[in-house]
């Protein structure tokens, strides 16, 4: 019996709204469930762009945000769109698979209903049948690939080189990546990479003269088109990480590198001009208000999977800027078809990558086995079981945040807590137990000390100001792309409108405000500041953990929030 | 080439960034020896008086005074900032930092058709305006840019 595509998807939406939890893959292996992929061919240029995986090569849970909030000229607009407004938005029904992949709605039961996403030997699948179909297609990736897992900490990024070579990824751009330091970039660009992947950003240079560390774009010819690919690394990665693992290299947006770039690539003769960007998408949307000649943008950093790409016009036309997702969870596909020397049309494209509808690919799962196996034992060291859903995503806390930092609490003894507000991290299902690998999934980073701090309540405000500003910056250029810093113990209100200063309010500690010129014990961790130490914070969660056994739901510490209720970018 | 550069300003600071200008013969020794020090405006612990130090109150917003500064500076004690003028004449650049404890940091004089450019290396104390005033056939010209100084960290 052979079941349509869209028959199928009823059967899911239909067991799903009834609240079974289907074993998707039993039921797949009965139906031609591999049509959801069969995505004709259009037109001569094809790009393929996965982005922010986080080193997640085996199929994960990720629940997107329910509050992913835009201010100024973003408030209401992809990418910040959560829950029922994005479906809404992009026309997605409501229990399908898409819905799934694109929202947090019904998280639970949706995971249940479909399984995993993501996985590098189910990519390798995908990959591959898209390019079958779309011959001199290009793969890019946008980075954040050597970061996020045990296995890429332990072997410094080899397992994750090792397999986009594999996947075979052309031109790649980063910003996680430069964690390991910028020797072990060079190491890998020059050694590894060489004449397999070209790693580009046009907005690295050295500190001391601005010259270029890294090629900024490259020509490919497809299909008899000449093709420009620029790439664009994260512009404030020695900001936002340990400016001392890349000392000699300054970063930022450089807007005019970008004209130049592009416009001596249109000499050149390209036809097609692409920006690979880690700026993140707010960043991408006013970069494209600004700088003429770019076709697409096929952008990350912000982890927004956004179903379809935003049109901008600039002086010199219309620019594409597409965000990819993160952690695996979807591979892009930018169709162009380019004659008489110009775009006639395009076709995109957001798939996500549902592990149980791809069959994993044999050699990629074999070198995934081979690169696990030296850890395995430590990688599978059950901790506890969670009674709740644990996830990371949300513009101030998540409930695997909220578990760091009750941990940090209790085992540091301090008053207040402080958790970095990354986007990246697997989410764990109600009952699911919590293993080693799991909380490296949190926590997997290059500086992870923990720490403890004696500060004011003034310090405290000033904190929470700075960070708050470089998440809800009128301006996106002044933004850069983390969400809030979490915070254990302290109540406070936020006003994501207002100016910096003027944002964080009525900070309470067991209801009493803050007192000025009182300090008070704060646990943090990840310091960029050089020389910073403190036990690695996945030893100080670990102990927490099997001291529990069994994690109760978690509460969450949210601010107050003010002049929100209208935005869509809440779910409320 | 890079490797010789780099050997033979190693160390160098803005001051030795001034001396080679110096050597070129861009700026008079005179001024980089503080002989007409504008006290005043470089004393100054706040905009308007900087500004009327420099005689510049009247200042007009030009688009042809080049700046550039980064959005968000990557270490606040050292801030790449680049300066030029396309305003014909120019005679003077300054830079003030707004929020700084005195806040104009430098000026550079330029004569006999030298051109009208200059990078250097600024302390910003906090996030604050970064300011240019032009001065040209005896008139002032002004532009500006925010450059957010920050604690860093929770980004991605």
């Amino acid at each position: 019996m052979s079941m349509h595509r869209r028959e199928f998807l009823q059967v899911l939406a239909a067991a799903a709204a009834a609240g079974f939890a289907l074993d998707s893959k039993d039921l797949l292996a009965a139906q031609d469930a591999g049509k959801y992929y069969d995505l004709p061919r259009f037109g001569n240029v094809s790009l393929l762009h996965y982005t922010d995986c986080h080193a997640q090569l085996l199929p994960i849970y990720f629940r997107e945000p329910s509050v992913n909030l835009g201010v100024g000229v973003a408030a209401g607009k992809a990418p910040h769109l959560v829950g029922k407004y994005l479906l809404k938005a992009f026309g997605i029904k409501p229990g399908t698979p898409e819905a799934y992949a694109f929202t947090y709605l019904d998280f639970t039961q949706a995971a249940k209903t479909y399984g995993k996403i993501g996985g590098f030997a189910h990519l390798a699948t995908l990959v591959k049948r898209l390019r079958a179909s779309r011959p001199g297609s290009l793969l890019l990736d946008g980075g954040d690939t050597w970061q996020g897992s045990a296995t890429a900490l332990w072997s410094k990024g080899q397992d994750m080189v090792d397999a986009a070579k594999l996947l075979g990824v052309d031109i790649m751009t980063g910003h996680w990546d430069f964690t390991f330091g910028q020797q072990r970039i060079q190491e890998i660009v020059t050694k590894d990479f060489a004449g397999k992947i070209e790693f580009l950003a046009q907005n690295v240079k050295t500190a001391d003269f601005g010259d270029p560390v890294f090629k900024a774009y490259t020509m490919r010819e497809m299909n008899g088109v000449p093709v420009a690919i620029i790439g664009q690394a994260f512009p404030y990665t020695p900001i936002a990480n340990p400016r001392y693992m890349m000392p000699d290299w300054t970063f930022g947006i450089q807007e005019d590198g970008m004209q130049k770039v592009v416009n001596e690539a249109r000499a050149k003769g390209a036809q097609v001009v692409v920006v690979l960007s880690h700026n993140g998408m707010d960043v991408d949307l006013k970069m494209a208000t600004r700088v003429t000649g770019i076709d697409a943008i096929l952008g990350g950093h912000t982890h927004d999977g956004v179903p379809a790409p935003t049109f901008v016009k600039n002086a010199g036309g219309q620019t594409l800027v597409c965000n990819s997702g993160s952690n695996g969870k979807f591979l892009s596909v930018l169709d162009f078809d380019v004659r008489g020397g110009k775009i006639q049309g395009f076709r995109y494209k957001l798939l996500p990558v549902f592990a149980n509808l791809l069959p994993a690919d044999a050699a990629m799962a074999a070198h995934i086995e081979q690169v696990r196996a030296p850890y395995k034992d430590k990688l599978d060291e059950k901790l506890a079981v969670s009674e709740g859903l644990l996830y990371r995503r949300g513009n101030f806390n998540g409930s695997w945040d909220q578990l760091i930092l009750d941990a940090m609490l209790e085992v540091k003894g301090a008053e207040i807590g402080f958790s970095p507000g990354f986007r990246w991290g697997t989410t764990i299902l109600p009952g699911q137990t919590i293993t080693m690998e799991h909380l490296m999934d949190q926590t997997a980073i290059t500086y992870p000390w923990s720490t403890l701090t004696e500060m004011s309540a003034e310090t405290i405000k000033n904190i929470l100001e700075d960070v708050g500003d470089n998440l809800f910056n009128p301006d996106p250029y002044y933004q850069q792309g983390g969400d809030m810093v979490r915070i254990g113990g302290m109540t406070y209100t936020c006003d994501p409108n207002a100016r910096i200063g003027k944002r964080i309010n009525d900070m309470r500690l067991n209801g009493k405000p803050l007192a000025a010129g009182k300090t008070y014990k704060v646990a943090g961790w990840a310091p960029v500041t050089e020389g910073a130490s403190g036990e690695p914070i996945w030893d100080v969660v670990a102990g927490y953990l099997r001291d529990k056994k069994v994690i109760t739901p978690r509460k969450l510490n949210l601010p107050k929030l003010v002049g929100v209720n209208n935005n869509p970018g809440i779910a409320l | 080439m890079d490797m010789l550069r780099r050997t033979i300003l190693k160390g160098a600071s803005v001051s030795g960034v001034l001396s080679v200008a110096l050597a070129a013969g861009v700026l008079k020794p005179g001024q980089v020896l503080a002989a007409d020090w504008n006290k005043s405006a470089f004393d100054s612990k706040d905009l308007d008086g900087a500004m009327k130090g420099l005689g510049a109150t009247a200042a007009t917003e030009s688009k042809d005074i080049v700046l550039k500064a980064p959005d968000i500076a990557e270490n606040g004690a050292v801030v790449p900032v680049d300066v030029a003028s396309n305003i014909p004449n120019t005679s003077e650049l300054s830079i003030l930092v707004v929020k700084n404890p005195f806040p104009l940091s430098t000026t550079f004089h330029f004569s006999n058709g030298a051109i009208p450019e200059a990078a250097v290396r600024l302390k910003l104390a906090q996030t604050s305006v970064v300011k240019v005033v032009a001065k040209a056939d005896g008139k002032f010209y002004t532009a500006q840019k925010e450059v957010k100084v920050t604690v860093g960290g929770c980004g991605g």
